[in-house]
């Protein structure tokens, strides 16, 4: 099994200059690697770092300290201190990312909105529509609502449009934080379906599930966090 | 040549007399990149921008540009001339106000034509039909095509100026506050349709804006700003989620919730 | 009034004194090697107002000798007010021939057309121009104009022309039609009618033009291409008359509307009295000629 991703020795922590500038160590010392076909699980409870983890590996928070290789254009890169533009290309190219809300766009419907990750890879608006639609109408999203913009949906249909958006692309990795939560249990059955189809076709999956169910249905592996809680030497 | 900058910035001041207008600014655009400059009003990114734009000579620094034949110029070392003839076809310019970009007494058609009778184009019909396009593209309905833009909205008067700036093919647009002084419905039509121009266009674009709203929407990476230096930048995203310098902690949690 | 002219031309020849003479003539010399090109001068002040021709008869002023023969027009005509007076004017200061026929003069200075008789080498034409830039009225500042002019950025020009046809469905624009000189100046060729515009491309006079309130002096030199601005699917064009003058029958030229009486009564007649009265001398007639002609002969009043 391949191993796409390996995070080695990372620390995160926030320093809050409006409040005196004090830091707060958020996690410590993370290693671990996820493999291609596997789904990898972060567990521990809420504040331990789970998202932040996450956030990391896509670039969104930096990163203080060690490394996260990825493998890019047949090299090795460390995303920690990649470009932005590099960061940039390893999004379109490697990482995919379901977040916990959809950050709506004004005016775009929702049928544009998870077609856009592909079309922003060059691929025709038609098709990629035609994909965008496959995906709404598994995730059960009334056809109704498919050409208005999500700003005004409810959370579980938001957090649908947010997931076909997500999962539209072919990222060798892809992340996925709490992407159930906000969900009905059919629902959930299609995301746990998505996940064993990305699974199948040999994608590296890491994602967070606080539900129970989901997460028995799909991990292969789970990661305590808690073990890279700041001030413990890792073991 | 893809992997080449459109632009690169190097040590980029302007003083004014004692006063610093931007202080040591360094960056690379590449090909299809949005950039954002935020900062408060005095935090020199206009400075930055008019510089860039060679509407303001720095003191000091370099910046040079990746031409059409793929040669590298020093912007500040080119003729007026030159400098010129790039600002009206390689590039665009949207300012804040848009009678500073249009000419508010010729019609919308004209004002579309204008970039493309400046590089020769001599033929009325062709002027014509690509203004059509180019308004219907902005959305404009084509029978305003003979009006003054002093008839228009604010919102549409803006449309206008972009399509005016567009209509050559740029591949590089500065933006001053594009969306200032919009109401948020038309602002919220103006950001959609700057996002999907510069997305299907391929456009790289430097964004001056104070609403980090507008600079996550519209770009990839963003510079922050403050008393003319660049204490932050980075993928925009990365900025506005974990704001690393005090001043874009003040930003960000400045920001209202809705 | 018969001795003083003499008088006076002796005393200083052509009112202007020999300093200012010599700089307007400079200014002449760098408008004619940079042709289309609009000098900045030092214009003076003339004893007559603004608006009645100062610039050309400062270059008038500048270029005559006493073996010139001046004629003077306005819109054509050698017997309106502007053009009498601008003559008189030379007859006393220069003590200079005058003269009415286009054929005769050496110096021909012009408020607002050219002739329709052809003009040869060695003929001056000197334009009398009240605003001599060509994009004022669609950039305002100066600065910014002569930059357009430095670096030919010519393309508002053509804004203008397609806001013509935008409007009205071809280029409206009927006098002060901008041309090209020598493939490089965008020149407003002063408020004459476009009809005259062809017979400045490639005159063999010399064209001079005088703009005394803006202080700018331009010239054409002979022989040089002059072309009219326009588009390739809206060519240039002159105005077309679908009648003959009223009075000498002639055709393709340049007619004045001339109104007859207070029930709507017109006719059009040659805007250029002098080529008219030439016609009629042959013996042309139009419909509305007097039966009796009356041989109007040397319009000039001998004083």
């Amino acid at each position: 099994m391949p191993t796409p991703l390996v995070v080695s020795d990372v620390a995160k922590s926030f320093t809050m200059h409006l409040r005196d500038g004090i830091k707060l160590p958020v996690i410590a010392s993370v290693s671990f690697s996820i493999k291609a076909g596997e789904c990898t699980v972060l567990g521990g409870p809420s504040g331990a770092g789970k998202s932040s983890i996450l956030k990391m590996l896509y670039g969104n928070y930096a990163v203080d300290e060690g490394q996260i290789i990825v493998m890019h254009d047949d090299g090795l890169i460390d995303l920690a201190t990649a470009s932005p533009r590099t960061v940039l290309a390893i999004r379109r190219q490697m990482i995919g990312y379901v977040s916990q809300f959809l950050r709506t766009v004004p005016r775009v419907s929702a049928l544009d909105v998870v077609a856009e990750p592909l079309v922003e890879r060059s691929e025709d608006r038609e098709s990629a529509r035609g994909k965008a639609r496959a995906l709404l109408a598994q995730l059960n999203l009334p056809e109704k609502l498919w050409a208005l913009p999500p700003a005004t949906f409810s959370g579980g249909e938001q957090q649908r449009v947010n997931i076909a958006r997500g999962f539209i692309t072919e990222h060798p990795i892809l992340l996925l934080d709490e992407p159930t939560a906000s969900l009905d249990a059919r629902n959930r059955d299609v995301v746990i379906e998505l996940i064993a189809a990305k699974k199948a076709a040999g994608v590296a999956l890491l994602g967070i599930f606080h539900d129970h169910d989901v997460r028995e249905a799909v991990a292969d592996r789970i990661i305590d966090v808690t073990a890279f809680a700041p001030g413990k030497i890792a073991a | 040549m893809t992997d080449e900058p459109l632009l690169r910035v190097s040590a980029l001041s302007k003083f004014y007399g004692p006063r610093v207008g931007c202080d040591n600014v360094s960056f690379d655009l590449w090909p299809g990149e949005v950039l954002a400059v935020v900062g408060e009003s005095g935090s020199g990114k206009t400075t930055l921008l008019n510089c860039l734009s060679t509407r303001l000579l720095p003191s000091s620094g370099t910046a040079s540009y990746r031409m059409r034949d793929g040669q590298f110029r020093e912007l500040y070392r080119m003729s007026e001339a030159e400098r010129r003839f790039l600002m009206r076809t390689d590039w665009g310019f949207v300012h804040q106000n848009p009678a500073d970009g249009l000419r508010m007494t010729v019609s919308a058609g004209a004002n579309v034509g204008e970039r493309l009778m400046a590089v020769g184009d001599r033929h009325y019909g062709k002027i014509r039909a690509t203004a059509v396009d180019w308004l219907s593209r902005v959305e404009i309905d084509e029978d305003r095509i003979d009006d003054e833009p002093r008839a228009f909205s604010g919102g549409m008067r803006q449309r206008l100026q972009i399509a005016r700036n567009l209509v050559t093919g740029p591949r590089l647009v500065f933006m001053d506050e594009p969306t200032g002084g919009l109401d948020v419905s038309v602002q919220a039509r103006l950001l959609d349709l700057l996002r999907g121009l510069v997305t299907d266009l391929g456009l790289a674009a430097i964004v001056v804006t104070h609403d980090l709203a507008v600079a996550r929407l519209l770009s990839q990476r963003m510079m922050v700003m403050k008393d003319g230096r660049v204490v932050e930048s980075g993928l925009t995203d990365r900025v506005l989620d974990d704001p690393r310098a005090p001043y874009t902690q003040l930003l960000v949690s400045s920001i209202l919730q809705v | 009034m018969t001795a003083q002219p003499t008088d006076i031309a002796t005393y200083n020849f052509a009112y202007l004194d020999e300093q200012t003479k010599r700089m307007i003539r400079r200014a002449i010399l760098k408008g004619i090697a940079i042709p289309g090109y609009q000098v900045p001068f030092a214009s003076r002040e003339m004893p007559m107002p603004y608006g009645w021709g100062t610039g050309g008869v400062q270059v008038t002023a500048s270029i005559i000798g006493p073996d010139d023969v001046l004629k003077v027009i306005d819109q054509g005509a050698d017997d309106t007010t502007n053009a009498v007076s601008i003559r008189a004017f030379f007859k006393k200061v220069a003590n200079v021939a005058v003269t009415t026929e286009t054929a005769k003069a050496t110096i021909i200075q012009t408020r607002h057309r050219i002739p329709e008789y052809p003009l040869t080498a060695g003929q001056v034409l000197v334009y009398q121009v009240p605003i001599p830039e060509p994009l004022r009225f669609l950039e305002p500042r100066e600065t910014e104009t002569r930059k357009m002019h430095a670096l030919e950025e010519y393309g508002l020009m053509h804004v203008k022309l397609y806001e013509d046809i935008a409007r009205h469905g071809r280029i409206a624009t009927t006098y002060a039609y901008p041309v090209k000189v020598e493939g490089r100046y965008v020149m407003d060729p002063s408020p004459t009618p476009k009809f005259d515009n062809p017979k400045m491309h490639r005159s063999p006079a010399l064209q001079l033009f005088g703009a005394g309130r803006e202080k700018r002096i331009y010239a054409v030199p002979p022989f040089t291409e002059v072309v009219s601005l326009d588009f390739e699917d809206h060519p240039f064009e002159v105005q077309t008359f679908d009648q003959p003058c009223a009075l000498c029958a002639a055709e393709n030229v340049y007619l004045d509307e001339v109104i007859l009486d207070d029930h709507g009564g017109h006719m059009f007649v040659c805007s250029d009295t002098d080529h008219c009265e030439k016609r009629r001398e042959e013996g042309h007639r139009g419909h509305l000629a007097p039966e009796t002609h009356v041989a109007p002969g040397n319009m000039e009043p001998a004083q």
